[in-house]
């Protein structure tokens, strides 16, 4: 075994205090209003996109509770319109996308890389204003007189034409929907660039941290898929007040092109959510069970071909349209359960023969294996037409879906418990954080399987009110008990953040981490790094942790000679 | 099955040490024959039950789903069941991976594990069988989907209109017509054990045709005929509802479909031509135009004939 330098005492050198103070020359709103620090834009993300998951989970409770009954009368049916269709744009649009992208990935991606800030930081302020101010303009259609936009988070022409959703509550969802996408395709300039140009000396991209290349691919998946949205949307706009006929039969136009622009964004988009959500779940695993990343070319092959395929297999939203090749978006359809499969497996085999530490953000991260394993399966089911047409726009897809985004929750509040340390410089209380997991993953199964139950018994998605049936309502009383608990999760993370800031400090690495960003302190210094440590594999902290433990190899072997690498 | 097994023998082997000569062992671990019998034994534990589920084909569990009442509704809950059996072997199968994990390599000591990374023969395992698997998944799927888009012969045509909310079903060569509003739930009358031809279309928004006994569902779109057959072989009522969101009223947009004795049917048609029957139908007209109730009545009773 080659030579490690030995560890110093103190990570932070006194020389440098001032260096870091110059940087902070202003503070406070105003610190935070101008600045172009990749961890104050990731915070105010971070911050901005909790807040609205718990918007979207109060419209979900809402919505569960009309649902208890059959009759229900607590909401309108236009109001119920308006609820879920602001609560699906909520959470797919404001939260888990910008969560993903905006918060974490914002502030861990040029850590793990070892780079001082992102390739464009300005670009990046401006990425989180769009963000804010389109969130802003989306919610703002409650308070419109015809209300919020009322056609589903799909927006199916023609429903969405200014006949049938007259009023400024839809336009104001497009409005919104633009200034966001803009938001993302700018971050996902950003990750890019950042990702191929700022890397550490030393950071191959085969040395990259799983997260970092899932970001990446994310990234690129961003740049082809949302501009495809932006026009569309702006087609929309030009249908509903400009007099053009894009999407209307009156004036020639193709009501099915809409679904298939929408989809052309929106399937990538499902892997853009759930891609950082894969890359979270992968790194707290690796570091939790103490042992490298099982497979970690093949988890980053296995990324790269789903996204690959999710680029051609939007039309299975779209089987009992009736008018799109079924065999092709058949097989590409259930091809994705290839490497989705291998990335599951990889996560287990992680887990394989590891000391397992259970702690919040692990816990998490098992809540996510097992409930996205559930998600994943019912997803096969409908990639296969004749079994979509017989569950197409009923409960079971509901359930299905969120499976798979609850897991991503449990995913993104992983990330939250390991990273927070990190990014706050202290540490969450594991004892609530336990308490949120059992809520969120029990409320989640009592959430969804009833779904499940309902959607083949033939219950539709999108309905306020249903037929007197002794066992769908039972069923939905469950469903809703389940939307409760995972309410009542919610609201202990909020408590634990009460209750543990600035109480107790984390350290640099408090979870014995790998990755680069452990390297450095909690929080970061304005630039990150003082210096880096020898990047000779994806677990450069690790190496200089544990050298006499390095990751068991497999094929050649490098002559290196490690030392440290100062940057200035 | 397989996955554990080779996972759990392969693993055993000592791993190539980084930067070290190492010598391949030339002979299997000693415990390997034991545990190929113990293997083996699982093996025939596990798939004795399965063969017996298979072969006595008729009893398999129906895994929420219901056989329906048409031809292709059945293949349907055939190809549901075969996916679901797949489903649940291969994700039982993972979730006791991670169970096993989980519960067996809990955080005893400060230990540091070996840090293992790559296994290419167990990582090409899981790559090809899943492989395997969605083929056969999609050979499956293959033949169900043809038989259901198939257009054959057929002898009684009926032309279904969507629109905002509710159903209108007219006869071509025949003058029954059928339309209703929301909870009104207008009545598709059909032949049993004949091939009806059925043309979807919307006047408006997109709508969403979905019988749950036919285990099928098809958007009625503005501007596109959407076509496909069906064969009802159980008498009885069945419950229908617009699937695809389309404004306000889409909770309660419903219709029913009967499905009659050819006998029944020529009478109900026949039935049409006739000045009383008429009479009926402009009455039935007038009472679209009532105020549209927001009371929910009970579900339309669904008598499910003998399967």
């Amino acid at each position: 075994m080659t030579d490690v330098l030995p560890r110093p005492v103190e990570h932070v050198e006194h020389g440098h205090e001032e260096l870091h103070e110059e940087h902070q020359g202003r503070t406070g709103i105003l610190n935070w209003l101008t600045s172009t620090d990749h961890k104050v834009i990731g915070m105010s993300y971070t911050v901005t996109s909790v807040i609205m998951l718990i918007i979207g989970g109060a419209f979900a409770e809402i919505i569960r509770a009309q649902l208890s009954t059959p009759n229900g009368s607590l909401v309108s049916l236009a109001q119920y319109n308006e609820l879920f269709t602001m609560h699906g744009s909520v959470m797919i649009y404001l939260f888990a996308g910008p969560f993903a992208f905006g918060a974490l990935a914002n502030i861990i991606v040029p850590l793990q890389i070892g780079a001082p800030d992102m390739a464009f930081p300005r670009l990046n302020a401006l990425s989180y204003w769009l963000y804010l101010f389109g969130s802003l303009t989306l919610l703002s259609g409650f308070f419109t007189a015809g209300g919020a936009a009322s056609f589903g988070w799909v927006a199916y022409a023609p429903l969405s034409n200014s006949l049938n959703t007259p009023g400024s509550g839809a336009d104001l969802w497009i409005g919104g929907l633009l200034l966001t996408g803009f938001s993302a395709i700018f971050t996902g300039v950003n990750l890019c660039a950042t990702i191929f140009y700022l890397r550490a000396p030393g950071m191959t991209m085969f040395r990259m941290p799983i997260f970092t290349w899932n970001m990446l691919v994310t990234a690129i998946l961003i740049l082809l898929a949302f501009p495809v949205l932006t026009a569309g949307l702006i087609m929309l706009y030009c249908d509903r007040h400009f007099g053009t006929h894009i999407f209307s039969v009156a004036g020639g136009g193709v009501p099915v092109l809409w679904q298939h622009i929408f989809w052309f964004w929106g399937h990538p988009e499902v892997y853009i959510l759930a891609l950082p959500f894969f890359g979270m779940v992968t790194e707290i695993i690796a570091v939790f069970s103490r042992k490298p990343v099982f497979g970690y070319k093949g988890m980053i092959f296995a990324t790269l071909g789903i996204a690959a395929l999710s680029l051609g297999v939007w039309a299975h939203h779209m089987y009992t349209t009736g008018v799109v090749l079924l065999p092709f978006f058949a097989i590409m359809s259930l091809l994705i359960a290839v490497p989705t499969g291998i990335k599951m497996f990889n996560w287990i085999g992680t887990m394989w023969r590891g000391e397992i530490w259970f702690s919040t953000a692990m816990l998490m991260a098992v809540g996510f294996l097992i409930t996205f394993l559930i998600g994943g399966l019912t997803g096969i089911f409908l990639a296969s037409p004749p079994l979509d047409f017989f569950t197409h726009d009923t409960y079971f897809v509901v359930a299905h879906f969120h499976s798979i985004v609850m897991a991503l929750v449990m995913g993104a509040f992983g990330g939250l418990y390991y990273w927070g340390p990190k990014i706050t410089g202290y540490m969450l209380n594991e004892t609530i954080g336990k308490i949120q997991f059992w809520f969120l993953f029990i409320g989640t199964q009592v959430f969804t399987i009833p779904g499940y139950i309902l959607g083949l018994d033939g219950m539709p998605r999108r309905v306020a009110l249903y037929p007197h049936d002794p066992q769908w309502q039972t069923l939905n009383q469950i469903s809703t008990l389940g939307a409760i608990l995972i309410g009542i999760s919610t609201i202990a993370f909020v408590v634990n953040i009460a209750m543990s800031w600035k109480k107790h400090p984390a350290g640099d690495n408090p979870w014995d981490a790998h990755t680069l960003e452990w390297f450095t302190t909690s929080p970061p210094p304005h630039h990150n790094y003082y210096r880096l440590p020898q990047i000779r594999s994806e677990r450069p902290t690790w190496d200089y942790n544990h050298p006499e433990h390095k990751t068991a190899a497999h094929g050649h072997h490098e002559e290196h000679h490690d030392q440290e690498v100062p940057v200035s | 099955m397989f996955s554990v097994r080779s996972y759990h023998e392969m693993t055993s082997n000592p791993p190539v040490e980084y930067g070290r000569e190492v010598e391949l062992p030339a002979l299997p671990p000693q415990g390997s024959t034991d545990r190929a019998r113990r293997w083996r034994r699982i093996r025939r534990a596990l798939v004795l039950p399965v063969a017996a589920l298979a072969l006595s084909g008729c009893t398999l569990p129906n895994f929420g789903a219901s056989p329906g009442v048409t031809t292709s509704s059945k293949s349907v809950f055939h190809l549901w069941q075969g996916f679901s059996i797949s489903a649940i072997i291969v994700g039982g199968l993972t979730l006791l991976l991670i169970i096993w994990a989980v519960f067996r390599y809990g955080r005893k000591s400060d230990r540091i594990p070996k840090q293992s990374q790559y296994h290419l023969p167990l990582e090409w395992t899981y790559t090809i069988v899943p492989i395997l698997i969605v083929f056969g998944l999609f050979a499956a799927t293959l033949v169900v989907e043809n038989k259901e888009t198939a257009n054959p012969k057929t002898n009684v045509t009926v032309n279904v209109l969507a629109f905002q909310w509710g159903w209108k079903f007219s006869y071509p060569g025949s003058n029954a017509l059928v339309y209703g509003q929301t909870t009104q739930a207008p009545e598709m009358v059909i032949p049993v054990n004949t091939n009806i031809h059925i043309n979807l279309r919307s006047s408006d928004v997109i709508h969403g045709f979905y019988v749950h006994a036919f285990n099928f569902s098809r958007y009625a779109l503005p501007g596109v005929l959407n076509q496909f057959t069906i064969r009802a072989v159980n008498t009885g009522t069945f419950f229908g509802q617009c699937t695809q969101l389309c404004g306000l009223y889409h909770s309660l947009m419903w219709f029913r479909v009967k499905v009659d004795t050819p006998d029944q049917y020529q009478a109900w048609l026949a039935s049409y031509n006739n000045p009383s029957a008429a009479s009926a139908a402009k009455s039935a007209g007038t009472a679209t135009k009532q105020q549209i109730s927001s009371i929910v009545p009970s579900k339309p009773t669904t008598s499910k004939g003998d399967n």
